[in-house]
């Protein structure tokens, strides 16, 4: 074991200390010492003990199970290599679904976020009874996923439903929601949407509040319209706080399941795939095929692939919101480089 | 009218007339953020808000109708059936009601508790003690929450059809009783809310390690450990993809049962509707008792996240 840190005391060296006879260390002392230096480790431990057991260990192990033909009955499996990766790679049902997936979380994340900053900076504003406008949007967070895609199921119907019930009322004529893909994606996106957006909107006040006034009146004294205000002030000093939704959003919504779920009777994603997504297709292929296998090498794929939107997404989102104060906020290395500077002009 | 009986009459003053300084604060607000917002402003909060009501609305309309109730239509009023329909949904067997919502209730309340607890001691430990490997397995801890769930659901399926679970509830209280978002949420809050100094002062006082983590660090972590405990106890109330997975018929959460509901068994959805909002309200219920919570947890947690 390699030795454990100890914090710095903070006392000044005395003229006597060498003096002083050594100290005794009494017991108490000791049990002292160990409580300081042992305590932490218990404290994570209750977390990382089960961290490692319903967390760590699957992971690893499912990259196992993947490159595996895993035997059910038996309870174990044989070796196999990469073949269930180019199992589900040669399936049309994998493109159809990643199609789908994709498709729905565009569907969701960009009108959701748009819609979450427009509504965040009208909340922003000095508006009366904030508290109720801001529990008001939070009311569908509270809606299990599953309630949510039961209840815009029977609100997308395409014979009686009540969204066709008003499209034809108007003229426009009904749309057929469980057989079209792009349709069925707008009406699943739509569940998502209704249940996050509250959420995000309520991230991003908090990031518009913690931008400082003043700059804003700046802006009013040199002239610049609310407009210009929210490109100029606003939406680079939520940043931060996009690229964290952003990341969020793309964990959340590639792993879709629940809603495409309840979307018809059957629960598999349409008679044609229309909105199988990735999850229920790992579903099927695991529980209803009970292929673990295949199931396993799926969740790797999907993981992936998330890894990958996510580091997309990061170097996106970095470059197109601009940077704020790029002349107040320095690097690290800047700051050292700095600091560095001034050391050596101060000595010579 | 002698001046002798009024207490202060700073307060008194202060008031009704605001004071010059708080004159000029208001001026400046109204220039900045506009006056107070017009007609257009609460317009669009609550075409917000009503989108966010009606969706729930509607459903407890029809599911307040019978089968013929005509969903096209514009149904506004509820009609007389909605303890018939629920009552239907029920006494189904298929759909076991009540252990579902016992289940439901139970489990996320262990689950909720078991999560405050974990996270407030890993996150005191890595908020304000200092050890070995302490920011490197935080770092590590944070990252894990990029995980998909769906990473972990083969061999945790295999791990409890060995033991014998599959179909118990603790299947899906078992795996959720630690947090990643937890423990980091945990960490950032004892950071801030606890000075270094007085966790000092309690040990320069003889407080062992464990003393110091009860009256400092449970005393502080008591705001965020509410939130936290709200956050999770609505996460697992519901949470679909792994119970649907490891729970039976017999014994499912109100997730589980909802989605059972819309079986073959079921083509009305007044029926289905009428189960949705039972279903439902137990959360808006705590939700109208602890949205602000809610509201404000969500909002601190984005500023220090």
């Amino acid at each position: 074991m390699t030795t454990t840190q100890q914090r710095p005391t903070t006392r000044a060296p005395r003229p006597d200390d060498a003096t002083r006879p050594p100290r005794v260390i009494s017991f108490s002392q000791k049990l002292s010492k160990w409580d300081l230096r042992f305590s932490p480790y218990l404290y994570i431990s209750p977390f990382f003990i089960m961290f490692a057991i319903v967390g760590l260990f699957p992971i690893a192990y499912t990259a196992v199970i993947s490159f595996m033909d895993w035997d059910l009955i038996r309870g174990e499996g044989e070796f196999i290599g990469f073949d269930q990766y180019i199992w589900i790679l040669s399936q049309p049902h994998f493109w159809t679904a990643l199609r789908n997936t994709f498709s729905i979380f565009l569907l969701s994340s960009v009108p959701q976020l748009v819609l979450a900053i427009f509504i965040a900076a009208v909340l922003d504003r000095n508006i009366r009874a904030k508290t109720f406008w801001r529990m008001a949007v939070l009311v569908p967070y509270v809606v299990a996923p599953i309630a949510v895609g039961l209840i815009f199921n029977a609100m997308f119907a395409d014979q009686s439903g009540f969204i066709n019930g008003i499209l034809q009322s108007i003229g426009i004529g009904a749309i057929p929601w469980h057989v079209e893909p792009f349709w069925s994606h707008v009406a699943i996106a739509t569940m998502v949407n209704y249940r996050w957006m509250g959420y995000n909107t309520l991230i991003l006040l908090a990031a518009m509040q913690a931008v400082n006034r003043d700059f804003y009146e700046a802006a009013t004294v040199d002239g610049a319209g609310p407009v210009r205000q929210f490109f100029s002030i606003t939406l680079p000093s939520l940043k931060p706080t996009l690229i964290f939704v952003i990341i969020t959003a793309t964990i959340g919504g590639l792993q879709i399941f629940d809603e495409p779920r309840v979307f018809d009777q059957a629960g598999r994603g349409g008679s044609a795939q229309q909105w199988l997504t990735i999850t229920l297709y790992l579903y099927d292929v695991g529980w209803g095929q009970w292929n673990f296998g295949r199931a396993a090498a799926m969740a790797w794929i999907l993981f992936i692939i998330i890894l990958l939107i996510g580091l997309l997404n990061l170097l996106i989102t970095r470059t197109l919101v601009r940077d704020e104060g790029l002349r107040r906020e320095l690097s690290k290395r800047q700051q050292k480089q700095q600091a560095q500077r001034a050391l050596k002009e101060a000595q010579s | 009218m002698s001046t002798i009986g009024t207490p202060t009459p700073v307060a008194t003053v202060a008031e009704g007339i605001p004071t010059a300084r708080e004159q000029r604060r208001s001026a400046r607000t109204r220039r900045i953020r506009g006056a107070r917002p017009g007609f257009w402003t609460y317009g669009i909060l609550g075409a917000v808000f009503l989108s966010a009501i009606f969706p729930l609305y509607w459903s407890f309309v029809i599911g307040s109708g019978d089968s013929t109730t005509l969903r096209g239509a514009f149904p506004w009023i509820p009609g007389g059936n909605f303890f018939a329909n629920a009552a239907s949904v029920i006494t189904n067997p298929a759909v076991n009601f009540w252990p579902a919502l016992w289940n439901s209730i139970y489990s996320s309340f262990l689950i909720a508790a078991a999560v405050v607890i974990t996270s407030t001691l890993a996150g005191w430990a890595f908020a304000k003690l200092r050890f070995h490997g302490g920011p490197g397995l935080l770092v590590f801890v944070v990252a894990t929450m990029a995980v998909p769930q769906q990473l972990g659901v083969v061999p945790l399926y295999i791990l409890f059809s060995e033991l014998g679970w599959t179909g118990q509830i603790g299947a899906i209280i078992i795996p959720a009783l630690t947090s990643a978002f937890g423990v980091f949420w945990m960490t950032q809050y004892l950071r801030q809310a606890v000075p270094d100094e007085l966790i000092e002062a309690a040990r320069v006082d003889g407080a062992s390690m464990i003393r110091t983590f009860w009256t400092v660090g449970m005393t502080a972590a008591r705001p965020a450990a509410a939130m936290l405990f709200l956050f999770t106890f609505v996460g697992a109330w519901n949470n679909f993809f792994w119970p649907f997975i490891v729970l039976d018929r017999q014994n499912p959460t109100l997730p589980v049962a909802l989605s059972l509901l819309q079986s073959n068994y079921f083509v009305d959805y007044s029926v289905v509707l009428a189960g949705v909002i039972l279903a439902t309200i137990p959360l808006l219920l705590l939700f109208i008792f602890a949205g602000k919570q809610l509201v404000s947890g969500i909002m601190a947690g984005a500023v220090k996240g």
